[in-house]
């Protein structure tokens, strides 16, 4: 096994732990990430070749990069030591590759002359290979830590490391630039931020030859961010509108503006609760961001006063039965989200492949929010409940995995069962008090 | 609406799921387009292992085409042979799709539209839950 280093970004960072475990699981690594700590952007793990730190780097939207760790200090005398004494025939190894040295510094940065100062400080490494600034075999990394204390700025770090850098994540990619809503052709009210649906895709297990279904598309954002990892998407919403889009502007052509069209299996017009799929069909994987009814009220097939609805099936147009006619209008009822989380979870518990994952995002109000009110399947096993705050509520990312029939679980409504109110109503009074 | 998902769907009434004959539906009066997309084919060779074949060819032939094997082939890229089929089941897979049409369950007779490529799979008050 061998030290490496690997440098967050400042996103999200009570997500980026399950982000690298889900990938390192995905391509079968054995990785501990149990010291991770939030608030520091570096991390030291171990692996066994660059080759697994390739591959658990590669995807990361809330990781920058992984470096060989070639040494570490508090000072630079102490760095310089570290990596003479780690040097283990190293150096040797790289002598005659071409190489350039990068900086990176979080909270503090040097200037050019600094910088330079640094580099040749390193001399004693005697490489020989040619510098070269663009595509060098070899980048040499040198990354600080420095502590702000008041609104003084940081002229001395308190952590330096050196490593040799082996790969940037997705992020440092630009798949960030990539997957902006804001150059998007076709988006809605309801289009889910491309940053966390890129770690919902990496945590949910997204992959090349998968089969990727989100049963509430919406503009297609799932869908989109998990072709950009080889997903085989398809998609369906009860709101046809929706999915069809305006003229060339929909979700085909959000496919084609990435470039992932052979990815893009189908959508669907479809009440997730009435679902067509025939019984085998073969889904990997679901993401989705389910209606929690905040923009419209969330809605399933059905007649809202069944009274009322009651022999309309037999209402004749023209000669034919009225609801078999191509115009026909199927009309809908209000659903509680509640409910529908929990045809969510048997959905998944009985597609899902042992081991497929099913990710989704679940609203909660801050003041009543207990672990307890989470949805619960006894054939699926909640492996993260990660939190992203707003003011008076937050969303939550819950991936669950399916087990095989040796698991145990429990099966539970925990809205119901602690009569949590409709999140869309305390949503529209503020959350008050009076609305609990 | 792809040739292919035709192979995923089947009538969406509860009564239905169990019966054998809610799946594949009868496709009526289904106007097709082509449209061009890449060749890619391990990506038939891993569809075609999930496929239920003989949902396949029924669809198919409602369609009017009669020509696929009655026995799912086995496929491999490297071989020339092969790769002939698979360009032949791309096409029809992948690049036929059906813009406007028709869609039965032989089992309770509701009939489903596909719209503008779109299938649509809502169901009227009577036949929800």
């Amino acid at each position: 096994m061998k030290d490496y280093l690997i440098y967050f970004a400042q996103a999200y960072p009570n997500f980026r732990r399950a982000e690298l475990e889900s990938l390192a699981h995905y391509h079968g690594i054995n990785i501990d990430l149990s010291h991770h700590s939030e608030t520091s952007p570096f991390l030291i793990v171990q692996l066994e070749n660059d080759e697994q730190a390739r591959k658990i780097m590669e995807r990361s939207v809330l990781s920058r990069g992984i470096y060989e760790l070639w040494g570490q200090g508090n000072t630079l005398e102490e760095l310089h030591q570290s990596v003479k004494d780690n040097d283990n025939g190293k150096f040797e190894l790289y002598n005659k590759s071409s190489f350039k040295f990068d900086f990176i510094g979080y909270m503090g940065r040097r200037n050019n002359k600094q910088k330079f100062e640094m580099i040749e400080s390193f001399q004693f490494l005697a490489f020989e290979g040619p510098i070269r600034m663009k595509n060098p075999d070899e980048v040499y990394t040198i990354l600080e830590e420095y502590e702000v204390m008041d609104r003084e700025k940081a002229t001395t770090p308190i952590k330096m490391w050196f490593g040799r850098e082996i790969q940037l994540s997705a992020r440092c990619n630009n798949v960030l630039d990539k997957y902006d809503l804001k150059s998007r052709k076709y988006i809605g009210t309801t289009s889910f931020d491309a940053e966390l649906a890129l770690v919902t895709c990496n945590i949910a297990e997204v992959g090349p030859k998968k089969i990727v279904y989100d049963p509430f598309t919406g503009t297609g954002s799932f869908l989109v961010a998990a072709s950009n990892y080889g997903g085989l998407t398809i998609g369906s919403d009860i709101d046809v509108r929706i999915l069809r889009g305006k003229g060339d502007v929909n979700i085909k052509s959000n496919f084609k503006q990435y470039g992932t069209t052979t990815e893009f299996l189908d959508i669907l017009t479809m009440d997730f609760t009435n679902n067509a799929f025939r019984q085998d069909f073969f889904i990997d994987t679901i993401v989705c961001d389910p209606p929690y009814g905040v923009r419209e009220g969330l809605k399933v097939c059905g007649a809202k006063n069944e009274e009322k609805a009651a022999g309309r099936e037999n209402v004749v147009i023209n000669g034919e039965k009225a609801h078999l006619r191509r115009d026909f209008i199927q009309p809908k009822k209000p659903y509680e989200l509640s409910n529908l989380l929990d045809d969510l979870l048997k959905f998944s518990a009985s597609r899902l492949p042992v081991n497929g994952r099913l990710a989704f995002w679940m609203p909660t109000a801050n003041d009543d929010f207990e672990i307890n009110q989470i949805p619960q399947h006894e054939n699926l096993e909640l492996l993260y409940n990660l939190e992203q705050e707003f003011n008076k509520w937050s969303r939550r990312l819950l991936v669950y995995v399916k087990r095989d029939e040796d698991y145990k679980g429990v099966t539970k409504n925990g809205l119901k069962e602690n009569n949590i109110k409709n999140f869309r109503d305390r949503y529209f009074r503020g959350f008050s008090e009076k609305s609990k | 609406m792809k040739f292919l998902t035709t192979n995923f769907i089947q009538c969406a009434v509860k009564g239905c799921q169990s019966s054998d004959s809610s799946f594949p539906l009868k496709y009526e009066e289904c106007e097709l387009v082509a449209e061009t997309q890449e060749f890619k084919p391990e990506f038939l060779v891993h569809m075609l292992e999930k496929i239920n074949w003989s949902a396949l060819v029924q669809v198919a032939r409602d369609l009017g085409n009669d020509n696929l094997p009655t026995e799912k082939p086995e496929l491999d890229p490297i071989m020339e042979d092969d790769v002939l089929i698979l360009k032949d089941l791309h096409n029809l897979l992948v690049e036929t799709n059906i813009l406007n049409g028709k869609m039965i369950c032989n089992n309770c007779g509701h009939i489903y539209f596909i719209k503008n490529s779109i299938p649509n799979f809502l169901l009227p008050p009577h036949l929800c839950n």
